[in-house]
């Protein structure tokens, strides 16, 4: 099966007053369709960079990538702002970690979600209203059409991360990037959240680029793994593979540290 | 006798209404009682809103409860005179969640970490800054670091600067709320290691808030549920968190996520290459 999208030795460099320094080296990977690739690292690696670079959202000026970026066959990397606005939220949809910083405060949920709607497809108010309430009851938001009508403060971090999810689905794009999408919630609403991610790409064929720090999140949601540090990617494998048998030092120094709730004399086992 | 002990905790935010006649009361904790105990960790853990972090401030005497007695050692915090006050203050440290609001972005490191010992000691300079680099390196940083602003350091770092203060004065008890929560996961077990390593040099407690139950269960002695304000449970040992039939409990643990892709609770269930 082809690769919907497909990154192929992205370099990222940042030009400074000092010279210029590399943020990612030699990036490469491919997402299915349908498939959910988790991108693992600690703060700093390049995870975010690396989708910035897919959206194409680096100041120009300073940021230098190189490399080739394709969505569905067509390069994305240098393409001009013009195009890309109409590919960024249609085409590929971003879920950021912090809900609050994802809307505008002065603009009820609703005038967002239906400037989405209008900004991509020729439909009238009435009707992009009717397919946002579709949307939001089918990834059981309660009362959608009161909710449209709340300011984004009046809602929890958990509701509004999902109104974001239900944002981002409507437009069945064809890839989702999903950055840290549950660092910013509690436990329930954190399960919720994943629950939805895995609906959306079984019910709309969504590919997932979804980025975290927690293995928890990696080892619930992601098909393929891949493992990032210092800018470059280390370990590349299947998500059982890759926690059965860690092939690089790094993934198994990240393996061994994390918190568990199991002793090593009551292995994950004890949890069935 | 136990170090701390909270008796009946009731405590409710009343928000005055301008233009409606009367005042509305929303109550935070109700309740709530429990003890610690010298050199243990009580795990605090619940959703948000849950009034853990009110809690929290309860106990450290920044937010006093409408019912109900906080007792440090016997003291009444609440009810104290001046010189056992002070001595309280030493004992009783905190470390939040956002390392960056919690230090002056003006001052250097070794000023952050001087502060307690120039409140509370006599020194001279050169023994104040012989404590100072003994702290940095206890929590792992170094001499070189002594200069250095907050926005100098990264996330961890600078939550490493927040625990040298908090242990500077060698209290007995720690609140730590959220402490970890906002850091990646090297950097929490990192963190998590040193919190139990100072915990065993020094014998010091903590009251351990937190949403994120795994890194609750890796440092906890005893583990709290505390939800809508009220402490539904109270395990001394792990064994119980998994063997309980409480409701809440149950939905907690089932939202803990898998620490393996095999027992994954989602329904696509992965398969290999």
């Amino acid at each position: 099966m082809e690769d919907i999208l497909k990154v192929k030795d992205l370099h990222v460099q940042v030009r400074t007053n000092d010279g210029s320094a590399s943020l990612v080296q030699a990036i490469s990977f491919g997402i299915k369709k349908g498939k959910i690739l988790g991108l693992v690292g600690e703060s700093g690696c390049g995870k975010t960079v690396t989708s910035m670079s897919i959206l194409q959202l680096h100041d120009k000026k300073n940021v230098d990538i190189r490399g080739s970026i394709t969505l569905q066959g067509r390069e994305l990397n240098g393409l001009a702002n013009k195009e890309m606005r109409k590919i960024r939220g249609k085409d590929i949809a971003f879920i950021m970690q912090n809900p609050m910083n994802a809307f505008t405060p002065v603009f009820t949920i609703g005038h967002q979600f239906i400037e989405t709607i209008q900004s991509h497809t020729g439909l009238n108010k009435k009707q992009a209203k009717e397919l946002a309430i579709g949307v939001m009851e089918s990834v059981n938001l309660p009362d959608p059409a009161k909710l449209l009508k709340n300011y984004p403060f009046q809602l929890s971090g958990g509701m509004l991360q999902r109104v974001m999810i239900a944002i981002a689905a409507c437009l069945k794009p064809a890839v989702i990037i999903a950055d840290e999408p549950t660092t910013a919630l509690d436990l329930h609403s954190q399960s919720l959240v994943l629950r939805l991610l895995d609906k959306i790409r079984s019910e709309y064929g969504t590919s997932i680029l979804l980025i975290s720090h927690d293995l928890g999140v990696i080892s619930e949601l992601a098909d393929d793994v891949i493992v990032m540090r210092h800018g470059r990617i280390v370990e590349t494998a299947n998500v059982l593979e890759l926690f059965d048998n860690p092939q690089h030092e790094y993934t198994k120094k990240l393996l061994r540290t994390r918190p568990t709730l199991y002793s090593q004399k009551q292995p994950y086992s004890y949890m069935l | 006798m136990s170090l701390l002990q909270v008796k009946q905790v009731n405590f409710s935010y009343n928000s005055k209404r301008l233009f409606k006649g009367n005042d509305q009361t929303t109550n935070i904790l109700n309740e709530i009682s429990f003890s610690i105990e010298e050199g243990t960790c009580l795990g605090l853990i619940g959703t948000s809103g849950a009034g853990k972090s009110t809690l929290g401030k309860v106990i450290l005497g920044i937010q006093r409860p409408q019912q109900g007695q906080v007792l440090f050692q016997g003291h009444d915090i609440y009810n104290l005179n001046k010189a056992t006050q002070q001595k309280i203050r030493r004992d009783l440290q905190v470390v939040f969640q956002d390392s960056y609001s919690a230090v002056n972005p003006r001052m250097t490191a070794e000023r952050i970490i001087s502060e307690p010992l120039e409140n509370f000691e006599r020194l001279s300079v050169g023994e104040k800054r012989r404590r100072v680099i003994e702290l940095l390196e206890r929590v792992g940083l170094s001499e070189r670091d002594l200069k250095k602003y907050p926005h100098q350091f990264s996330g961890g770092q600078l939550q490493r600067i927040n625990i040298a203060r908090a242990i500077a004065l060698k209290p007995k008890l720690i609140v730590l709320d959220e402490s970890v929560s906002s850091l990646d996961m090297v950097t929490q077990s990192l963190i998590l290691k040193l919190l139990s390593e100072l915990k065993d040099d020094f014998g010091l407690s903590y009251l351990f808030i937190t949403h994120d139950i795994k890194a609750a269960f890796s440092i906890s002695d005893q583990i709290g549920v505390l939800e809508k304000g009220e402490l539904i449970e109270l395990y001394d040992s792990k064994d119980q968190f998994f063997s309980s039939k409480h409701p809440i409990v149950k939905r907690l643990r089932d939202s803990i996520l898998a620490e393996h892709p095999r027992f994954r609770t989602l329904t696509t269930k992965v398969k290999l290459g």
